[in-house]
């Protein structure tokens, strides 16, 4: 019971952290309303017994990614953009967020009344320890973990490509 | 989940802690109003400060923090593969040296390239 | 007694060690130099000066607190607090003693992993002040804090996975366990000597995530006065200075936990409490030796920094952990656990 009042609190956080992300005018604000959803994301994971995806989740989104979008956002000077500057280009943005929204809504519901209703929140039996994930990752998963090397590599060549000056 | 708990009250005490300190000067720091503008200024070695110092930022520091993304990722995955390495064996040496392999490929790449200097890096 | 009771009061007087650490480690630290330069120190307030901290608190506390124009305020207060709590926060997995009793969340099997991700973390409060004080000294500093600290933290995260190695555990009561002395006779099992690699890049790397000299780029007076703190005053200002000091006694605990044995020493067994005496010793150490670096070593040139980071640091201690990983399969004595 304890278990489903935690999580009930994290979500609610977790919502209003991405409201504030949203209603931000500041994109620096919304960068750090955005950390703090990925903290409360690392919580949550704790409370799903899952510690260590909770530090990695700290650790890479909150830690690594996150310092560049404050980069790039520094970089750009985005944070005087008005509404007004917003390039007409992307006015057909809204409608399609508002569609895919609303399917990423109906698919969650559809997991939650089409799963058993009895289930607990926290896997209690599962081995989430590190040694389990690495046994799991290795054994298991191999395959998928070195295609994780080529999409790094992948997005490694890209950041220098971008970054490159036109001659 | 109690495991976590000390983090959860040392956060919290921590965060109570900074408050207190930040409240601490405000209450006991004089308030004097500032008789002009030169007091409020930001501090430009003496000078009037010229144009708004959030300025555009040069490209590498974007490069430095995506590269860094990329290989923070890389070192998470040694945590878990450290902690079982003794059970994995030999194979799980092999798929890591892959893993690494690819990535270093990628590191060796940029270092040829000079996207790692910093002096020519927006050049 | 309820967990939460016991848990809050052990926090408490972990937060209150710290704190007196902090004080008394500024002034070690000018007493200290002092000494190295031929100068005696402060000696005025109290015996020796041992009031020297007291008086510069008080001091700060009743010096006016001056906002000035075009600040971010809100990220403009937040981002002492964004430095001063990620460096308390380290200490909660850091075992200071045998047993539980010593360590506040006791036997994390995620410690090291923890460590790793609450150190990134205190990138945010430098970058946000030097960016939130609309100050051009500021935002350089607070930037090449940022690049700085990113590009060291690989090397750092490769040298604690390479004691995760050894260990076969990121918890950080099992690494202490692992370097138990009696197994390997004497200090001989300490990882300082059985990973001395990764040890040396761990110091080099700590030196610049915690931005004291040699690696003091961020606040290198000659090019960008106070760097991210120029435009902060007053108890401002004095949270980033126990931030510092504070993230200074974290990675000498962190590198007495993962090289130094942690609290282990003789007749830990007999009397536990010798254990956290050994552990603030080994700590004091390192704290010295951090000191004398700041007087004895000029500081590098921001590009050769970048350089080692990423040409020298990084590479090594990826080689580093995966040599260890061939010497641990072979089973070579030192590397059995």
């Amino acid at each position: 019971m304890t278990d489903w009042i935690v999580l009930g609190l994290l979500g609610v956080l977790s919502v209003a952290s991405a409201l504030g992300l949203l209603l931000s005018r500041n994109a620096i604000y919304a960068a750090l309303f955005l950390v703090l959803n990925f903290v409360i994301g690392a919580v949550i994971y704790l409370v799903l017994n899952a510690p260590f995806l909770a530090v990695v989740q700290i650790s890479v989104y909150a830690g690594a990614i996150m310092v560049l979008f404050i980069f790039v956002i520094m970089l750009l000077g985005a944070e005087r953009l008005t509404p007004a500057e917003n390039p007409p280009g992307l006015n057909y943005q809204r409608p399609l967020a508002l569609i895919l929204g609303v399917l990423a809504l109906g698919l969650a519901a559809y997991v939650l009344l089409t799963r058993q209703a009895s289930a607990a929140p926290v896997a209690q039996s599962v081995d989430a320890s590190p040694t389990a994930v690495g046994l799991q990752l290795f054994r298991n998963y191999v395959f998928p973990f070195e295609v994780v090397a080529l999409l790094l590599l992948a997005a490694m060549v890209g950041a220098v490509v971008l970054t490159r000056k036109t001659e | 989940m109690n495991d976590f708990l000390p983090i959860f009250v040392l956060l919290v005490l921590a965060s109570g802690l900074v408050s207190l300190v930040l409240l601490i000067s405000v209450l006991f720091g004089p308030r004097r109003r500032a008789r002009n503008e030169t007091k409020l200024q930001p501090y430009e070695s003496g000078m009037r400060p010229i144009g708004p110092a959030q300025r555009r930022l040069p490209v590498r520091f974007y490069l430095i923090a995506v590269l860094f993304i990329l290989f923070d990722i890389e070192v998470v995955f040694f945590f878990p593969w450290a902690v079982a390495l003794r059970e994995l064996g030999w194979a799980g040496l092999l798929s890591m040296l892959i893993f690494i392999g690819i990535l270093e490929a990628g590191h060796f790449w940029l270092w040829r390239r000079g996207a790692l200097e910093w002096e020519k890096m927006d050049k | 007694m309820p967990v939460v009771v016991e848990v809050t009061l052990k926090s408490a007087a972990l937060i209150f060690v710290l704190l007196t650490g902090f004080a008394y480690l500024s002034l070690l630290e000018r007493k200290f130099i002092a000494r190295l330069q031929a100068r005696i120190g402060p000696n005025r307030a109290g015996p020796f000066g041992l009031l020297q901290p007291v008086a510069d608190g008080l001091k700060l506390i009743f010096k006016e607190s001056v906002t000035p124009k075009g600040v971010d305020k809100p990220i403009y207060f937040l981002a002492p607090a964004l430095v001063v709590v990620p460096a308390l926060m380290l200490f909660a997995v850091i075992p200071v003693g045998k047993g539980a009793t010593f360590q506040l969340a006791s036997d994390l099997n995620v410690g090291a992993l923890y460590v790793v991700g609450v150190m990134s973390l205190a990138v945010y409060g430098i970058a946000l002040a030097g960016w939130a004080s609309n100050n051009k000294y500021a935002v350089l500093g607070g930037l090449r804090a940022a690049a700085q600290m990113i590009a060291y933290e690989l090397g750092m995260g490769l040298s604690v996975a390479a004691v995760v190695l050894m260990a076969s555990s990121a918890s950080l009561a099992d690494i202490v366990a692992a370097q138990y002395p009696e197994q390997y006779g004497g200090i001989l099992g300490w990882f300082l000597f059985r990973q001395p690699v990764a040890a040396a890049i761990f110091v080099i790397a700590a030196f610049a995530e915690v931005a004291r000299a040699p690696f003091d780029l961020v606040e290198a007076e000659q090019e960008l006065t106070a760097g991210f703190m120029t435009e902060y005053g007053g108890m401002k200002f004095a949270l980033f200075f126990m931030g510092e000091y504070v993230k200074m006694i974290a990675v000498s605990a962190l590198f007495t936990t993962f090289f130094l044995g942690g609290w282990s020493g003789p007749f830990v067994n007999e009397a536990p409490i010798l254990s956290v005496v050994y552990f603030t010793i080994k700590v004091v150490v390192c704290l010295l030796a951090f000191i004398w670096v700041r007087a004895t070593l000029p500081r590098v040139r921001y590009d050769k920094l970048m350089d080692m980071g990423w040409k020298v640091l990084f590479p090594v201690a990826l080689a580093n952990v995966l040599v260890t990983a061939v010497l641990i399969l072979l089973g070579l004595p030192g590397y059995r656990l």
